[in-house]
């Protein structure tokens, strides 16, 4: 099985070396990318299927093409790299920021020759000091062998990189949100249109790509479009970082096969269940995603079978629900994470939110109402997608919503017996 | 808290905030830069700082503000010697992060948000920390703590005086 991602990572915690880098093939992604015309690039890009990491799955060929041209929309125009990764339970760009900082970088490289831009950040989240030290030197590196800066490889296209820390707040992740960060405000996503391909990084075309999606780009110049198709087991191309974590014998995260199905990621990678506790259901990608169970557990997790039993693929960070913990405390405290993080812009979920925590705790301590459930079923609605300015209400309600439909019992139970069953 | 006779920003810190927007179309694109390099300096960012900071960027100290205490990494207030940050999201309290903080809220006799009499320790929640496979997990300063159990915490904090 081939695991062009992390294949190279050295496995005594260090980082791929810019010359080790260059020995396995590195950058020769970039010297591909430079001999075709930006509009090919993104061509090659759109056919191997690429589809975004950071969550929603967008196709990534398909944005950068929205991009206007430079006689449209001229220079300065921004690539951003979002390694915000503040999702719960999501820890799988860490890895390849820490291991290879240089497939990244090149993946930026070519991304910001395909819509031609000048200048990309990455933006990195706060915490991840190693990460943070090995892109700094890996940049250094990277101007001193002449690929950022001025005439890269003689190709006439210039380029400058630089590194971003975030200062906190989930919401960063939000493109538009971290765009404002970046420009120093608070981190309030913006509204859209016009969409950052248009009107991003100071009204400047901009677009924001996660840190798997670009580290996916090199192999797709280097190695070719139908390689790249082969490597997955559905319709979308690639491999895809899988991680597991909760009461199973061996949490951790995996390069495997874009479609490897949950029970093979569950059962074969992670280990199975600790002993002594049972599989009861799992968010598949991440904290704001909905709940699957132990019925869909032969799902393929890829982008288009993962709706099909009713949750989505996320970040593709797998949280397990095992049967001696309570569902309903487990929603409740990712609740309390959304409602913490609720940038406060809109009213759906500055106030839902944290009503939304309100009620689940009051249910937890034995004092909640069967009517409570049905406002859960309102406040579903007013934060359903377009009712709010960011997905970020939507996203908090998927657990939710997911767990009353699956879990609906337990809940129930709480409420009856006026306590915690499982305390 | 600095008097106000007492200047809080140095000529060098001055300097390194103008390197900062040298780049930026608006000065105000290095307010969260600046603002993290008061707390390098001083641990946190004092009222005196946000006033002086306004001064440098060009913005009011209330926008600076705002944005000061939208990011839960500056802190408005003082800190102890040793900032404990100890994660409270949804795979460490699966693994049990509660029973890591009760110890530790019932050791240094303090709760979230709160620092002990002795200026040693503050105590915070914070939102996951990336590395759920190896949860729970805690920062203390800059230093990554996983696997927690119980029982290891009386020898980490040790190694904090
Ligand atoms: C509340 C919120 C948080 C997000 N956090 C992240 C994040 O940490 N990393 C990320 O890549 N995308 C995050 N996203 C998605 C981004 O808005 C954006 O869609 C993504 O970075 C695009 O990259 P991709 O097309 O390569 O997937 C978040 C979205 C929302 C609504
Ligand atoms: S949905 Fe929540 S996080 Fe998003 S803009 Fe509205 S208040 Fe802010
Ligand atoms: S949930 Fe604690 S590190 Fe991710």
């Amino acid at each position: 099985m081939e695991r062009p991602l992390t294949e190279h990572i050295p496995l005594d915690g260090s980082w791929l070396r810019l010359k080790d880098y260059e020995r396995v093939g590195g950058y020769q992604g970039l010297r591909e990318a430079l001999k075709l015309t930006p509009k090919e690039v993104i061509d090659r890009v759109k056919d191997a299927g690429l589809r975004g990491r950071g969550g929603a799955g967008f196709a990534t060929g398909l944005k950068w093409s929205l991009v206007p041209t430079v006689d449209q929309i001229p220079q300065p125009r921004y690539l951003i790299a979002n390694g915000d990764e503040m999702e719960p339970g999501t820890f799988k760009d860490r890895l390849l920021l820490e291991g290879n900082p240089h497939q990244l970088i090149e993946g930026m490289i070519i991304a910001s020759y395909a819509i031609q831009a000048d200048y990309s950040y990455v933006f990195l989240r706060w915490g991840y000091q190693f990460a943070e030290k090995a892109l700094q030197e890996a940049i250094h590196e990277a101007y001193q062998a002449g690929y950022l800066g001025k005439n890269i490889l003689g190709s006439g296209f210039s380029h400058e990189l630089s590194v971003h820390i975030s200062a906190g707040r989930y919401i960063c992740g939000e493109e538009t949100a971290l765009i404002n960060a970046l420009e120093g405000k608070r981190a309030n996503p913006r509204t859209k249109p016009p969409f950052p391909v248009v009107s991003g990084f100071f009204g400047r075309p901009t677009v924001v790509n996660n840190i798997e999606t670009l580290s996916n780009v090199p192999h797709i110049l280097s190695k070719g479009v139908s390689w790249y198709k082969s490597l997955s087991k559905c319709e979308d191309g690639g491999t895809k970082l899988y991680g597991v974590s909760g009461k199973v014998k061996k949490p951790g995260l995996w390069e495997l096969p874009l479609g490897t199905s949950f029970r093979e990621i569950l059962e074969e990678y992670a280990g199975g269940m600790l002993d002594g506790y049972q599989f009861r259901g799992a968010l598949p990608g991440g904290g704001s995603t909905d709940f699957i169970t132990a019925e869909h557990i032969d799902v393929a997790m890829d982008y288009n079978s993962v709706p099909k039993v009713g949750s989505r693929m996320g970040t593709g960070t797998v949280i397990v629900l095992d049967d001696k913990t309570c569902v309903v405390g487990m929603v409740l405290n990712l609740e309390h994470f959304f409602a913490q993080e609720s940038c406060g812009w809109c009213t759906p979920c500055r106030e839902g939110l944290p009503w939304t925590e309100k009620l689940l705790l009051a249910i937890e301590e034995g004092r909640g109402r069967m009517e409570d459930l049905k406002i859960f079923d309102d406040l579903t609605r007013y934060m359903a997608p377009g009712h709010t300015f960011c997905a970020l209400a939507p996203g908090a309600m998927e657990p939710l919503q997911s767990a009353l439909k699956h879990f609906r019992e337990d809940f129930e139970r709480h409420i009856h017996e006026h306590r915690c069953p499982w305390k | 808290m600095e008097t106000s006779t007492s200047r809080v920003l140095t000529q060098e810190m001055i300097a390194e905030i103008q390197e900062m927007y040298k780049h930026f179309p608006v000065k105000s694109a290095a307010c969260i830069e600046a603002l993290k390099l008061v707390q390098k300096h001083y641990r946190w960012v004092s009222d005196q700082a946000v006033q002086e900071l306004a001064e440098v960027l060009e913005m009011s100290a209330d926008e600076i503000d705002g944005v000061a205490t939208f990011y839960n990494l500056i802190f408005r207030k003082p800190v102890g010697r040793h900032v404990i940050m100890i994660c409270d999201s949804v795979s460490c309290w699966v693994m049990g992060y509660e029973k890591i903080a009760d110890y530790l809220k019932k050791k240094l006799g303090i709760q979230f948000g709160e620092t002990t009499p002795d200026g040693r320790f503050t105590l915070l929640p914070i939102c996951c920390l990336g590395t759920c496979d190896r949860a729970p997990a805690m920062f203390i300063d800059e230093d990554l703590h996983r696997d927690l159990k119980v029982e290891q915490l009386d020898e980490i904090l040790e190694r904090y005086p």
